[in-house]
């Protein structure tokens, strides 16, 4: 078992826009995140890693509000997830592990949707969706059903949706799981564009290692529910030895786990992605 | 303060106006499930209610059966409507789609009042083919722009109730399955258990005091007196309303609690 994590402290830390404090979330006996701390800093890219069941996507809902907490407490935005709700949903996007994007509606209607369930202010819907639409470039297809798009296509616009009304932080929710490589590669392009453009905090799970590395500043490594490892991809890849990989270092720090989880609800929701995603 | 209420009861209708425009929109590009929907109501018409119309002593005063069984029919075909919308709940969680609404800073009542606001719509597209109908076999139904501007409230308010009733039963069982079982089992009671078909009079007693706990009664009773040429309100307009109105509203309330818990 590797030590306790050792976080980067540089003599004048960025203020921090998402800070965990003692995160712990339980299922009955199961406790699915056990005490995780850590702080993400604005305009970071912050990787999620772990084992099926690890503990990724429950923090990732507690973020969101979608989970409530068991104990411990957390910022985002500077709002407090358990008592603020309502104002963190107005500072955050969210792209699901599962598409959420309405196949039965086109792509401008889910746009539409977005903005007025976000307020974004009606002389400036028409804009924003035509921009939100060109730069993910999805604009030929702006009145077609989603029903007819590709898993890439769809990712894209929900990324689109989820930045509409131009957000704080970005929680992406395994955003490439079941896309081929290429739709995969054209997703990525599209987030670190987004991040560049816009100063956007991405804080993301991931079961590619390779990916996290790319657009990741830092990683959290998490194994049954606890914080294990906390570093940059390099410094996490030092651990191991000078040649190592991100999927050593998850092998290593993970690896049993991995072995052993991935139970029938984890299989289901991905296979349920993956068909989705065509 | 008043600028900031007024903004923010703007955003909030806003929000539920946002639900209910995409429902509408799905209906735009796929019209194929109103058509269907359209079929059970012309089957009670024309086949149950032109038998039962037969026999005497059915309908109240000098209302012919047809006339009294019209108003049942469109209000059951509002209840059916509305009755399946947790199935598409718990399929919108299922999808993923659930999670873009629940994390939208959008207050879950909005949510739920635009799933209400589409039900509504959805019923009135059955009003349209009801009415119709009725005219086509003679009912005496009534063409004055109150009244009818009536009907639609009611029409909205019957979707709602029953939509949001629908949405806390889903909230409840989870799946689709349990979902499936329990809503073929509370449709029938509450249609039966109306004045939708038959007179509370024939009624026997236990079943006239869960008549009057049902909201489809007076439902149905406010749609006959405002639909059908000298039909009139056991209960009294204002009564009826008053009933659907704080129905909904108590229903919303708590299906907007239950609501947000479905991402968990």
């Amino acid at each position: 078992m590797p030590d306790a994590p050792t976080p980067t402290t540089p003599d004048t830390p960025p203020p921090a826009i998402v800070v965990l404090d003692h995160l712990t979330r339980r299922f009955g006996d199961f406790v699915a995140v056990d005490d995780v701390s850590f702080r993400v800093a604005g305009g970071e890219a912050f990787g999620l890693i772990g084992a099926n069941g690890a503990g990724k996507s429950t923090i990732i809902k507690m973020l969101t509000t979608l989970l409530p907490v068991s104990a411990g407490a957390a910022t985002v935005a500077g709002y407090d997830i358990a008592r603020q709700p309502a104002q963190v949903r107005r500072h955050i996007g969210y792209v699901p592990q599962l598409l959420s994007a309405d196949g039965a509606l086109t792509a401008w209607e889910n746009l539409l949707l977005s903005a007025r369930l976000y307020g974004v202010p009606p002389r400036e819907v028409r804009e924003r969706i035509e921009h939100a639409l060109t730069a993910m470039e999805l604009a030929p297809f702006a009145h077609h059903l989603v029903q007819g798009f590709s898993g890439g296509m769809i990712r894209r616009l929900e990324i689109a949706q989820s930045m509409l009304h131009r957000p704080a932080v970005l929680f992406m929710d395994e955003p490439t799981v079941g896309l081929d490589p290429v739709a995969r590669r054209t997703v990525l392009e599209h987030v670190a564009g987004l991040r560049q453009r816009f100063g956007t905090t991405v804080v993301v799970t991931s079961h590619y290692m390779e990916e996290v590395e790319e657009l990741c500043d830092r990683i959290a490594m998490l194994s049954h529910g606890r914080l294990v490892a906390l570093d940059t991809p390099a410094a996490l890849k030092a651990r191991i030895g000078p040649r190592a990989t991100l999927d050593d270092v998850f092998a290593a720090l993970a690896g049993a786990e991995a072995e052993e989880t991935g139970g029938f609800r984890d299989t289901r929701r991905s296979r349920t992605a993956a068909r989705r995603h065509g | 303060m008043d600028d900031s209420l007024t903004r923010g009861s703007l955003a909030y209708l806003r929000q539920a106006y946002g639900v209910a425009a995409a429902e509408v929109a799905k209906l735009r590009h796929d019209p194929f499930e109103l058509a269907t929907r359209a079929v059970q109501p012309v089957l009670w018409l024309v086949l149950f209610g032109e038998v039962m119309a037969r026999i005497r002593g059915v309908a109240e005063g000098n209302v012919r059966y047809l006339d009294f069984l019209a108003a049942g029919i469109l209000a059951q075909s509002v209840l059916f409507v509305a009755i399946f919308y947790g199935i598409a709940a718990i399929w919108e969680r299922d999808l993923g789609i659930l999670h873009r609404y629940l994390v939208s800073p959008a207050p879950r009542s909005a949510l739920v009042l635009g799933k209400a606001a589409s039900a509504g719509v959805r019923g009135l597209s059955q009003a349209v083919v009801i009415y119709l109908l009725a005219l086509l076999l003679h009912v005496a139904v009534s063409l004055n722009p109150f009244r009818m501007a009536g009907m639609v409230l009611l029409i909205l308010l019957g979707a709602g109730l029953f939509s949001s009733f629908s949405l806390i039963i889903a909230c409840l069982v989870k799946t689709r399955e349990r979902f499936m079982g329990i809503g073929q089992v509370l449709t029938m009671p509450i249609f039966f258990a109306s004045n939708a078909i038959y007179p509370l009079d024939i009624m026997p007693g236990w079943l006239r005091v869960v008549a009057h706990a049902n909201p489809l009664t007076y439902e149905v009773d406010a749609l006959r007196a405002l639909m059908i040429r000298g039909a009139a309100s056991v209960f009294g307009l204002g009564a009826d309303f008053a009933i659907l109105a704080g129905g909904f509203a108590l229903l919303l309330g708590v299906a907007a609690r239950l609501y947000g818990r479905m991402g968990s």
